[in-house]
């Protein structure tokens, strides 16, 4: 019996394991394992305020919180609702253009990067290309410092509620990070073309994307979620399209597409349903990258969150020019009894929120579905498929195989419920 | 930081427990020091930003996370034997985090309303903070910390002297920034008076009451500043509630929220 195992997979967020079982030669099942310990989120918002889903439910994730407090919002306000719209709605999208690029940028440069390279982290390949991973920094920071002029702070903002925000930002606030962001998306520009020089491994498979189609912009929030292979449905359906199921191998739930199986979201999903909504720089930027539409490559995953990056920041240029400060800083907000649903699109992909409220807006019942348990299946089918050439490789090379494969997601694994840990197993 | 020729780099390492990530991130979202402190300390382990991990013993070991599982309350005894220095860094570590909000009710009903299959799923009854464990040489609060006070710690430690890190209430820090008392002036509640400084008294400065993330101050008058909350009219579950987020197990916090719990019948 041939065994490898990989104690620990680096450079993700959270804690988890992967089990590889061979029998003569051919692959028997792979097992993606999270074993971050679980925190029972939707069990105590039970009893908790509709007001205070958006400041409890950010702390499910620490790289993602902004997209945690959007969905929570979307739900709440849905639930009793109100309509967020004009100036506090690209109020909103601003702040999350902020978690967009800082997250991305940390990702592509810090996690990812080093892959394509073959470093161990992004300090060591900094000693070759430290250029390219200061641009990556000054990108990171462009994002943090969006969050926080929005938000109040870069980790777990403070300034978002139910209905708008505390505080609207004054026109001085946001005219001052205009040179900054400017300057981000001149690196992030330099920074696709030299991530498009990589070696993209030969890899594809037929996934089923799935995003929010956007209406007029490029979808960081929304209501109508869509395939490439048919679904097209409101939010409030979303419980009759996708089902959840619990594994014994891991904490995470598992998620698929009823009837058919593994779905697939996130950058390469937004990107192949919403081409055509992209702003000019980061459609050039994609057509010079040859990214294809749709990209069915996870490797150049890369690319295209280059190319959102890209985006994020012209959109946010954009929304600073136009910037007027609203009126209010929130619409008025009234508890009352009801279901609410939301989803928006953190930077791993969907993020689905459901709440059932009693007439004093306190959480009868919640239901929180994040990206990377959405993708966690479709993580192992690809594992599947890439098992036959990580089974004739030496283990050093396979684990590094292995886990590529795996940052190609940019698994949020603290958000899912904790760090890789791969064992090969030959019968 | 200048680099000292004369000894090796200390050995820096960070730990994870039960967490969102968002305080070792915070070491990330230094960009400007980032490579500067690459350079003065070696990253021996850090999972979440590199492959390449060292051996100990570690002169300084940064701990995320509460201990909510069995195999983490082993693993913690290991990682204080491997080091020098013991920080633990934001509200899980230093208070049990969100997450001890199980400690107020029943996990096994928790993981029944979560999981089909609760027997699949291995955690404790109790989320606790790392010093409920170990020795802990300093505990730095906020959820998330505050990533100047973390290179403080960090810079601290390696040159051997204490952190200079105040344990006065968010009020002095509204005093600096010039921000005026959103309580006093707009009869917004805030639990600034009885909540640790760090964060830079942010949320009255967006005009929104402080919600006491970095947990409770030195000898907190919560008893003092709840009765002015009731006066504002704040219900007893209001009460309750903002009392029990990130820091609920923080002894001063839980005990007020438990006086008020009680009176509820």
């Amino acid at each position: 019996m041939k065994t490898i195992k990989v104690d620990y997979i680096a450079r993700v967020e959270g804690e988890g394991a992967l089990r590889i079982r061979f029998k003569g030669g051919a692959v028997r099942d792979v097992e993606l394992r999270i074993f971050e310990p679980p925190r029972f989120f939707e069990a105590f918002l039970r009893g908790r305020s509709y007001l205070e889903a958006p400041d409890l439910t950010a702390r499910i994730c620490g790289i993602c919180p902004v997209a945690y407090q959007m969905s929570a919002c979307a739900a709440m306000e849905d639930a009793i609702g109100v309509e967020v719209e004009g100036g506090l709605r690209a109020l909103r999208t601003l702040l999350y253009c902020g978690e967009w690029i800082e997250s991305h940028a940390l990702h592509m440069f810090l996690l990812h990067a080093p892959d394509f390279l073959h470093y161990p982290d992004a300090t060591t390949m900094a000693r070759d290309h430290r250029e390219m991973v200061a641009r990556g920094l000054r990108i990171k920071k462009a994002g943090n410092a969006l969050v926080r002029a929005v938000g109040g702070r870069e980790v777990h903002p403070i300034n978002v509620r139910v209905g708008g925000f505390y505080r609207a930002p004054g026109r001085g606030e946001l005219d001052a990070l205009i040179p900054e962001l400017t300057a981000a998306r001149d690196d992030a520009l330099i920074a696709a073309d030299w991530m498009a020089t990589f070696e993209f491994p030969e890899f594809s498979r037929d996934y089923e994307l799935v995003a929010i189609r956007g209406e007029r912009e490029y979808p960081f929030m929304g209501r109508r979620i869509v395939s490439n292979k048919g679904l097209d449905l409101d939010v409030r359906e979303y419980d009759a399209a996708f089902a959840e199921a619990q594994v014994p191998h891991s904490n995470a739930l598992h998620s698929m597409v009823k009837g058919r199986g593994s779905y697939l979201c996130g950058p390469m999903s937004r990107f192949s349903l919403n081409f055509d909504l992209l702003s000019d720089g980061a459609r050039e930027a994609a057509r010079r990258a040859r990214i294809p539409v749709p990209c069915l490559n996870p490797y150049k995953s890369i690319l295209v969150r280059a190319v959102e990056v890209i985006h994020a920041l012209e959109e946010a240029i954009r929304i600073i020019r136009q910037y007027e400060p609203p009126a209010e800083s929130c619409v008025e907000t009234r508890a009352r009894a009801g279901i609410g649903y939301g989803c928006t699109e953190a930077p791993r992909g969907l993020l689905y929120h459901r709440y059932s409220l009693d007439g004093d807006g306190l959480i009868r019942d919640a239901k929180i579905v994040p990206p990377t348990s959405q993708n966690q299946k479709t993580i192992e089918e690809d594992l599947f498929a890439l098992a036959p050439r990580m089974v004739a490789a030496a283990h050093r090379e396979a684990t590094a195989m292995a886990e590529h494969a795996i940052r190609n997601y940019d698994p949020c694994i603290s958000c899912a419920t904790h760090f890789l840990d791969l064992t090969m197993e030959q019968d | 930081m200048a680099r000292r020729a004369h000894r090796p780099r200390p050995k820096l390492a960070v730990w994870k427990f039960a967490s969102c990530d968002g305080c070792q991130l915070s070491l990330l979202d230094c960009e400007d020091e980032l490579l500067a402190i690459a350079e003065e300390v070696q990253v021996a382990n850090f999972a979440e930003a590199s492959s390449a991990r060292m051996k100990g013993p570690y002169d300084l070991s940064l701990v995320e996370g509460s201990i909510t599982t069995a195999h983490d309350a082993q693993r913690i005894q290991e990682v204080r034997r491997a080091s020098r220095y013991l920080v633990t860094i934001g509200a899980c570590a230093t208070a049990g985090g969100i997450q001890a909000l199980r400690n107020f009710g029943n996990t096994k009903e928790f993981a029944s309303i979560v999981y089909a299959t609760p027997e699949y799923i291995s955690t404790l009854e109790r989320s606790t903070p790392i010093a409920t464990h170990v020795r802990v040489d300093f505990e730095l609060r906020g959820c998330p910390i505050n990533k100047a006070q973390l290179l403080e710690v960090v810079s601290a430690l390696i040159d051997g002297r204490l952190p200079a890190i105040s344990a006065h209430p968010v009020c002095v820090e509204c005093k600096l920034r010039g921000t005026v008392c959103v309580m006093v002036a707009r009869g917004v509640p805030c639990l600034g008076p009885i909540t640790h400084a760090g964060c830079g008294a942010i949320c009255p400065a967006y005009a929104r009451g402080c919600y006491g993330c970095y947990g409770p101050s030195d000898a907190p008058n919560a008893a003092s500043l709840m009765a002015e909350w009731t006066r504002g009219g704040a219900t007893r579950g209001e009460i309750v509630r903002v009392l029990r987020t990130f820091n609920a197990a923080a002894e001063p916090f839980a005990a007020a929220a438990k006086t008020y719990e009680d009176d509820q019948g």
